[in-house]
């Protein structure tokens, strides 16, 4: 299919997405419950900060970070890998290739169909933040909010061809969900979720740069919270869109691959 | 009645486990991937208390892992004994099949509870001893005997509030169709449980104290353990556990009761 007609057809599958979404408001509901992750590490890095604060990070700084952690986490969500892995096990993957369109447009037009509902809870967090800390709590400058949307879409491209490419693995072994499993539990530790990523020792922070995980989660956090000055959020944007460019080439490299030995129910 | 279902018990468990046995590879992986969360899980830990002499909520480095230990350990129960077999109630509704389990002459719940284990979870059981003893050679002393026996007593009610708890959850999949993420809401809720309690403050004391008992379940037996729980907390966390046992069944009747199986 053309690329002008993916095009053309884009946004009739994110409307599609936005009512899949709204249509099934308390399932995402008790997804967002789930996310509830960054309130428990508030709670936690505030006691901790109670007595006297860690790095720059005082009592305050630690309940915007990860209200701020909490926003991101919302926007950058993706849940292609298990989307996939069920429909490879089921035989029903065919059903989507039938369709004149890549399968991978219509799992991003699903996971990003749903964020207009995820505001709902997204915007009072945020204003919430911004009424009990003030103005730090978002971007203060015109290049910060341009930077920081740029890096909320990079966090979830990555986030979401990652997902791609895991969930394509199931088409090479029997269930890739057991590698999903490993990947949430690097990305937990090391995006910054958890704990803002400075806050590591100084030996794993350098590799922290280098893997994507952080820039999934940590900088647009820090970029919300105006942790960067101009030069060092470009550099750390350039290293964001340098791993969404790997993993574009890697996922669509393996997704090919893999489409070659699906073979469906009689296929 | 009560023999007949104690070998019910060892028939379903040895079927699990030879259900487990069967794919020697995946047991060997699902173990070693055990082990990785476990570990992982611990990296927190690590990033706080990276200062020592570092305290939070009043517990030192020491203390906090003994609260990770029960965790690990309450997380292997749950995740080997608790969650699997329920997962599948949740299943059955939305398949019809329940009604299955429903027509078979023992007791429905019980029946559902025990159809499922996943034996290499026993992984956390070792994890979680050896969290112990490293954190006991931290602390540079031993566990009073009357401590272990009282965390052991904590062990039980522990498992009887998550065993309930799981229950309300599950009983809630009668009333809501889509329900499959409540099992994975529960489990981000539980890992609150990996910090002691008096980390928390306001309201999320008050849910994690009195909605769900988190404190009771690792930080009562790590207190225990170290010789300092007031005899009201464990007096408290005995009748507690039993009153939440006794609501679970109520629900769960009252579930089954309101049950139209597919066809109905």
């Amino acid at each position: 299919m053309s690329v002008r007609s993916t095009l053309r057809a884009f946004p009739t599958l994110l409307r599609v997405g936005v009512s899949e979404a709204v249509a099934y408001r308390a399932e995402m509901f008790i997804w967002v419950l789930s996310t509830t992750m960054p309130f428990i590490m508030m709670a936690l890095w505030t006691a901790v900060a109670r007595t006297a604060p860690v790095g720059r990070y005082g009592g305050d700084d630690f309940v915007r970070y990860f209200l701020a952690a909490f926003v991101v986490r919302q926007m950058t969500g993706a849940w292609a890998a298990w989307q996939i892995n069920y429909e490879v096990r089921q035989g029903t993957l065919a059903m989507r290739l039938l369709r004149p369109i890549s399968p991978l447009w219509s799992y991003a037009a699903e996971n990003l169909g749903s964020f207009p509902m995820r505001l709902f809870v997204v915007v009072p967090v945020a204003a919430f933040s911004v009424y009990k800390l003030g103005w730090g709590s978002v971007p203060q400058t015109a290049w910060g909010w341009v930077f920081f949307f740029l890096s909320l879409f990079g966090g979830w491209l990555i986030t979401f061809l990652a997902n791609v490419a895991i969930g394509t693995m199931s088409l090479f072994m029997e269930s890739s969900t057991k590698l999903m499993d490993v990947w949430i539990a690097l990305f937990f530790v090391c995006s910054g979720y958890l704990y803002p990523v400075e806050l590591f020792p100084p030996a794993f922070r350098a590799a922290l740069d280098w893997l994507p995980f952080r820039y999934q989660i940590g900088l647009p956090v820090e970029l919300m919270t105006n942790a960067h000055d101009f030069r060092t959020a470009l550099v750390l944007l350039g290293r964001q869109w340098l791993w969404v460019a790997l993993m574009l080439a890697m996922s669509l490299g393996l997704w090919k691959q893999g489409l070659k030995r699906f073979s469906a129910f009689g296929g | 009645m009560l023999r007949r279902y104690i070998r019910l018990f060892g028939v379903q468990l040895r079927a699990s486990s030879l259900l487990a046995m069967q794919y020697r590879g995946d047991f060997l992986v699902e173990g070693l991937i055990s082990l990785f969360w476990s570990v992982t899980a611990l990296a927190p830990l690590f990033v706080v208390f990276q200062k020592q002499e570092q305290q939070i909520g009043g517990w030192s480095f020491g203390e906090s892992l003994l609260v990770i230990g029960w965790f690990t350990l309450l997380q292997g129960i749950l995740e080997g004994a608790i969650s699997p077999s329920l997962t599948g109630v949740v299943e059955h509704i939305r398949k019809g099949t329940l009604d299955f389990v429903l027509l078979k002459p023992a007791d429905a719940q019980f029946l559902v509870s025990t159809t499922r284990f996943l034996p290499w979870r026993a992984t956390n059981v070792l994890v979680a001893l050896g969290i112990f003893v490293y954190g006991f050679h931290l602390l540079g002393r031993t566990p009073s005997p009357l401590g272990v026996l009282i965390s052991l007593v904590l062990l039980g009610c522990s498992v009887l509030l998550l065993y309930s708890l799981w229950i309300l959850t599950v009983s809630a999949a009668f009333f809501v169709v889509k329900v499959d993420n409540l099992t994975y809401f529960f489990t981000s809720i539980f890992d609150a449980a990996r910090w002691p309690a008096s980390v928390f403050r306001g309201v999320l004391a008050f849910i994690f104290t009195f909605v769900i008992p988190l404190a009771v379940m690792t930080t009562f037996p790590a207190e225990a353990m170290l010789g300092r729980l007031p005899l009201m907390a464990l007096v408290w966390s005995v009748l507690g556990s039993a009153f939440f046992a006794f609501v679970s069944r109520r629900v769960w009747l009252y579930s089954i009761g309101h049950y139209t199986s597919a066809s109905s």
